[in-house]
């Protein structure tokens, strides 16, 4: 048991083992994607004052006794199921081909962040020398997914909901970029583990604080690139009916439904490495890899409750007032404090 | 290990191809856009095998993810789906075109055949050395700290460019 | 072969397992669920009018104008990058040079901001006035004036 506790152990996996590993994490990912649009529906009902999905439950399975009185815990799962079943209506007015390949381009660049985000002191998929580019050119490749899907259903809520998405979609990936560039002038590196290492053990150290600026803009930022509320206008339901996905159902929509969360989850992890100290345990340097691994999946966690919250507390935009504060409040605010970060580098560590 | 890059080269080479020959033969623009975005992408894994990682990920970000959703917004704009429409004016740019490739040939087996030593600014540090983001941030505020002014300047041109292009259009006051 | 590359084939090798992920789900569904098309059904959706005409036509110059401006301004972002990374080490001369390159590309950005290029443009749709008349309120309907209580002190 004691081995199993000790990180070499995971570090020298063969390939089929590390295969398995890929295939946990994903599987672990796309699980909790489902129970995060659980959580979403129950806090969402909380912050409403109703009751959310209390039905689905496991009363007809005696194995799974234990869960009596908690329904509404199976509700996702009916929910794949359902989708799993529907027929797969493809308009035929629109572009067959890439109906198909639309969701799957914006799945892939929502799963492929995950694989440079260190989970613990050396416990990540690829450790890349350039993690936060390499998150940058994959969220940048995000746009596609979004844009083909609006074109490829011909449809003019689906067109609009695509062109309103890249069109914000680009525009808030400058004051991310920037305030990306303050972390590394802290960092000194663009490794994401150095980047958390950059920030050590004590939590005034972290760059949630230092760079407190910088956290709200790529914060910001980071809703607006995952269309979610307050920046929600591409699938905007009022006017929009479902905006890009409109004419998506069946599996395809699932995958549409899936990028979102699991841009949603990856999102919360990258702020979780980059401000708010990643793996690192606070006062504890060198805590053992599974507290630093709690300790991450608590920011995470802590911080797809924000996301959550912000959505059911927060109005949408209309798309004049999200493209004025993008380019003239958001764009400037990131400059400013690419600045002050500068200076007080040179003041207090040169 | 020689053995491993060299596939990868030719598989990366394969796909640049396909990429390539993909942009110019497909009838739908998206298509074509789409195939340049594969060519890009596959560009870049190549310089990942010169072990050149920076340059690798500004290609994916500025190429693939900025230029070509310029160009596919482009596409939408003009609403090229119709490829009858194109076909009327394109025998003049054509022959052009055909004229500026042959340019462009010339100059590369010019070039090729003379092995002409190109006139470029020497620095000190090896091939594998300038991959590394943190060499070329030195490189760039050092050696070529004049050429890196002068981008913004640039960038200040193209900004002025985009405006005066787009006001023929479009005038935001109005 | 770098160690680099090898971190980078991992990347790729986590998403052949998500495709595999993906591919399992659609031939699931393929083979389960029903596939009864007809032309109906696969009009598109339009409110539940018939739809008027393709979606394809051509849309708001804006949306390019954005587009044009967001690459010279990421590239600007990615000469930042490598400059941050060795920051640090050089100082305030690296400031210095910096301060020159964000100096010029803020002078583009004040320049589209005062020909307005970065506005969301809300198009002003000529509404034809509410006709409007003006009647004299009748004195019996004001109010009358109440004098004010006097401060006692």
């Amino acid at each position: 048991m004691t081995d199993l506790l000790q990180l070499p152990l995971l570090l020298s996996l063969t390939l089929g083992e590390r295969l398995a590993l890929m295939g946990v994490v994903l599987f672990v990912l796309l699980t909790s994607v489902a129970y995060t649009v659980y959580a979403e529906r129950k806090i969402a009902a909380a912050i409403q004052n109703r009751i959310g999905p209390n039905r689905v439950g496991f009363d007809l399975i005696p194995q799974l006794g234990f869960l009596k009185g908690l329904a509404g815990l199976g509700q996702p799962i009916a929910d794949v199921l359902k989708l799993l079943f529907k027929e797969d209506v493809v308009p035929s007015a629109s572009n067959g081909f890439y109906h198909l390949l639309a969701p799957m381009i914006s799945l892939f660049a929502a799963l492929t962040t995950i694989a440079v985000v260190p989970v613990a002191a050396g416990l990540v998929i690829a450790d890349v020398d350039i993690g936060v580019l390499y998150i940058l050119a994959i969220t940048s490749l995000g746009v596609y997914g979004l844009t083909l899907a609006g074109w490829a259903s011909n449809s003019k809520y689906s067109l609009l909901g695509g062109l309103r998405s890249s069109a914000q979609m680009i525009s808030y990936e400058i004051a991310m970029g920037l305030s990306v560039v303050s972390v590394v002038v802290i960092a000194d590196s663009l490794s994401m583990t150095k980047i958390v290492e950059s920030q050590t053990a004590n939590p005034l150290y972290w760059n949630c604080f230092r760079n407190f600026l910088g956290f709200i803009c790529f914060v910001v930022a980071s809703f607006a690139e995952c269309n979610r509320a307050p920046f929600d206008l591409p699938e905007a339901e009022q006017e929009l009916v479902g905006g890009y996905n409109t004419e998506y159902g069946s599996m395809k929509f699932a995958l549409f439904f899936l990028a979102e969360y699991a841009n949603m989850i990856v999102a919360s992890t990258v702020i979780a490495t980059l401000f708010l100290g990643g793996y690192q345990v606070p006062f504890w340097s060198d805590a053992p890899w599974w507290l630093q691994v709690g300790a991450f999946v608590t920011k995470t966690l802590f911080m797809m409750f924000v996301f959550i919250w912000v959505r059911w507390t927060i109005p949408r935009f209309k798309y004049n007032q999200l493209m004025d504060l993008g380019w003239r409040k958001l764009l400037p605010l990131a400059l400013f404090n690419l600045l002050l970060i500068a200076m007080g580098v040179l003041i207090f560590e040169a | 290990m020689e053995t491993v890059s060299f596939i990868l080269f030719s598989f990366l080479g394969a796909l640049v191809m396909v990429g390539s020959i993909g942009t110019v033969w497909s009838r739908n623009p998206v298509t074509s856009a789409l195939f340049l975005v594969l060519n890009f992408f596959a560009l870049g894994g190549i310089y990942l095998l010169l072990e050149a990682q920076f340059i690798a990920v500004v290609q994916v970000i500025v190429y693939a993810g900025a230029i070509m959703v310029l160009f596919l917004f482009t596409i939408m704009l003009l609403n090229l789906d119709d490829e009858q429409a194109l076909k009327e004016k394109f025998d003049l740019q054509k022959g052009f075109g055909i004229l500026l490739g042959g340019v462009l040939l010339v100059e590369v087996l010019y070039i090729l055949g003379l092995k002409i030593n190109l006139p470029q600014k020497s620095t000190t540090l090896t091939p594998v050395e300038i991959g590394e983001a943190k060499n070329i941030g030195r490189e760039l505020i050092t050696n070529f700290l004049f050429p890196f002014e002068i981008v913004s300047i640039l960038l200040l041109l193209a900004v002025v460019g985009a405006i005066v292009l787009a006001k023929k259009n479009f005038s935001p006051n109005t | 072969m770098g160690q680099e590359i090898s971190e980078f084939g991992k990347v790729f090798l986590f998403l052949a397992v998500g495709v595999i992920f993906v591919v399992l789900g659609f031939v699931t569904s393929r083979l389960i669920r029903p596939h009864r098309p007809y032309t109906e059904k696969l009009t598109t959706y339009e409110c539940g009018e018939e739809p008027k005409g393709s979606a394809w036509v051509q849309f708001n110059i804006r949306f390019y104008v954005v587009a044009l401006i967001f690459i010279i301004f990421d590239v600007e972002v990615l000469f930042l990058y490598p400059w941050a990374t060795i920051f640090k080490q050089v100082g305030g001369y690296a400031l210095a040079v910096a301060l020159v390159f964000l100096g010029v590309l803020t002078l583009g950005l004040i320049y589209e901001w005062k020909k307005g290029y970065i506005n969301w443009v809300v198009p002003t749709p000529n509404i034809p006035k509410m006709p409007t008349k003006k009647f004299e309120k009748p004195k019996s309907l004001e109010k009358p004036k109440v004098a004010e209580p006097e401060t006692t002190a």
